[in-house]
């Protein structure tokens, strides 16, 4: 579904702040897949998803998406094949726009928009079916604006927007971060539903190392632009914390830096 | 001396329909400026001069012979190529929007002198005549009730056409690019080309209040739209802080309270001068109220914040706390 091959990024060639930020990343996603994505401060899980979406041209390598290389695809383009969800639940939603407006939005995505009126009679009892499945009340508050949402309600409509579509490959960049444990909880509950029933294939970057052992088949580790490891299957879960603390140092050589991700 | 102040009082009441006239002229020019600074977020310069251009076009291309509608449908025209001008200095060679308007206005400038200079066989013209004495126009000041009764026509058109628009599925796209970029591109929009025909829309409109102007008050002058993007803005904030009560989500009731931001703009200025203001100060006026009412919303966040009184709040109980403990130490 998804194949990156040798893919390199560097950001600010040649100047002083140059920072390999990708050297060398291979991965070769199957469909419904589902990976979670650990790895200190700077590792590149962002710049990989990045990489992925097309936010700029990577320098070398090759990123294929079910078969059609996407490597010249600029961002809007390549968001036909893509759903979204930013760690700032800013990101994801258009704050003055309502509800149903960010969804009829999303729901276009990789169509062409026309001059057609925006939003159909159709549409807004489909999606009043599916604000029901988040089960956050916001079928009823279809019209509200998105500004006056709070932020777990906000990731929650983000990743139904992301979904709507049936993206090919759904890019979760450490969204639950934002939240307080409790909505961070039930926001995962609702990524973890929405992918099983839409069988999407899925990449999650989390800095819960509970959270990347107990989601998802398959884990992969980042140190310095590159995957230093990938457990799938039985492995995978069997995994425990201390375990791939472990596993970190062995592979890396280095302690394990994150306070963040041995604390939580 | 009562007879003078009867008379002026007179004067002032007499002037008002005018002021009126005005206001929605400059207020279809506003809801142009609201299309950029409202709708996409870019604050767009280029309409100082895109109002002229439009007055230029139509001014010389009615001199030239050609129809009033075609000389307005050109205009209209002019006035996209503008703001497609802006759009693709700000997109495609990723100039700041500011600069890109700015950059737009000052090569309108040149362009605006030429067009009226064409239409009198010179190689530029600072002015150009279009009196209603001498040609079919649409409005004049020299016809108050018609002129009135054809722009709220003309009104009613604009604002029935952008409530369409924005609300179809492209409008919807444009709405998302300038609420939030990420998003929009997430989503699969081509935000540069978003702007660009925002942009176009804007400057189009813009232009066609220029080609009205220009009929109404009988020229088209280069120096005609110095400072437009102040009324406009004046026009949009005076809109929103007045009648916005009314306004709060239809599209259509939006555009209307910039109408009238545009009104009451005018109003305010036939009064200030028959006041005896000396007319040169409106500029400077103008400017300090726009810049006070767009200090308003930062100042709220700065100072009267739920966020910064909490602070204040929270400061102040630990000051109390930190005595008490200090009371019952001693
Ligand atoms: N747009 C950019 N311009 C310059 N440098 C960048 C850019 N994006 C990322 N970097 C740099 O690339 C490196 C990898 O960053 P990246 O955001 O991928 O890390 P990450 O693994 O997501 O870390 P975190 O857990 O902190 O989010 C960092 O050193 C970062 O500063
Ligand atoms: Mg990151």
């Amino acid at each position: 579904m998804l194949k990156l091959e040798n893919v390199r990024k560097t950001f600010n060639a040649g100047t002083i702040n140059e920072k390999k930020a990708l050297c060398g990343v291979n991965l070769h996603l199957n469909p419904g897949d589902f990976v979670t994505i650990i790895g200190g401060n700077g590792a590149g899980k962002s710049t990989t998803l990045n990489a992925v979406a097309g936010v700029w041209p990577i320098d070398a390598g090759d990123i294929v998406i079910d078969g059609e290389n996407v490597n010249k695809l600029c961002e809007y383009k390549r968001a036909k094949y893509l759903g979204r969800v930013f760690q700032d639940p800013m990101n994801g939603t258009a704050a003055t726009m309502e509800i149903q407006e960010n969804l009829a939005i999303a729901s276009r995505r990789g169509e062409r928009r026309t001059l057609k009126w925006g939003i159909s009679r159709r549409e807004k009892d489909e999606f009043r079916e599916l604000l029901k499945i988040l089960d956050l009340g916001l079928e009823d508050r279809m019209t509200a604006k998105v500004g006056l949402l709070s932020g777990g309600q906000r990731q929650a409509l983000t990743l139904l927007m992301a979904s709507i579509k049936k993206p090919k490959i759904l890019l979760l960049d450490e969204h639950t971060a934002a939240l307080d444990p409790k909505t961070a909880a039930k926001v995962l509950e609702i990524t973890e539903k929405l992918i099983r029933e839409n069988e999407l294939t899925a990449m999650m970057v989390t800095h819960n190392m509970k959270d990347a052992i107990a989601y998802g088949n398959r884990l992969i580790m980042m140190h310095e632009g590159r995957i230093i490891f990938d457990i799938a299957g039985e492995e995978k879960k069997h995994l425990t914390v201390e375990g791939l603390v472990k596993k970190f140092s062995q592979t890396s050589g280095e302690e394990f830096a994150s306070d963040r991700a041995l604390l939580s | 001396m009562g007879c003078s102040v009867m008379g002026t009082i007179m004067n002032y009441f007499a002037s008002l329909p005018g002021a009126v006239a005005q206001g929605m002229i400059w207020g279809i020019m506003a809801i142009g400026v609201y299309i950029t600074y409202k709708i996409l977020d870019i604050a767009d310069l280029s309409v100082d001069g895109s109002i002229c251009t439009g007055a230029a076009v139509c001014a010389a291309m009615m001199t030239m012979g050609y129809s009033l509608a075609v000389s307005m449908i050109v205009a209209f025209v002019s006035g996209l190529l503008a703001g497609l001008l802006t759009g693709l200095f700000h997109t495609f060679m990723g100039i700041p929007a500011i600069l890109a308007g700015i950059l737009t206005q000052l090569i309108l400038w040149s362009v605006n002198l030429k067009i009226m200079g064409l239409a009198l066989d010179k190689a530029s013209a600072a002015n150009l005549p279009l009196s209603s004495r001498n040609f079919d126009t649409l409005v004049s000041m020299l016809e108050m009730n018609r002129s009135l009764l054809v722009l709220a026509l003309f009104i009613l058109v604009i604002v029935g056409v952008l409530y369409w628009f924005f609300g179809t599925e492209y409008g919807s796209a444009l709405r998302a690019t300038g609420a939030n970029l990420t998003m929009s591109r997430a989503q699969g929009i081509n935000t540069g080309l978003a702007k660009i025909i925002g942009l176009m829309l804007s400057n189009g409109i813009v232009a066609l209040s220029g080609a009205l102007l220009a009929q109404y008050q009988g020229n088209a002058d280069i120096n005609m739209g110095k400072g437009a993007i102040v009324i406009g803005l004046a026009a949009v904030i005076i809109g929103e802080a007045l009648f916005g009560w009314f306004a709060k989500t239809n599209f259509a009731l939006k555009l209307t309270t910039v109408l009238l931001g545009g009104i009451v703009y005018f109003i305010v200025y036939s009064t200030v001068i028959y006041m005896g203001l000396e007319s040169n100060y409106l500029k400077l006026l103008s400017a300090v109220v726009v810049a006070i009412f767009l200090a308003i919303p930062y100042w709220k966040k700065q100072y009267f914040s739920g966020a910064a009184h909490a602070e204040k709040k929270a400061q102040k109980a630990a000051e109390k706390k930190a005595k008490k403990e200090e009371t019952e130490n001693a």
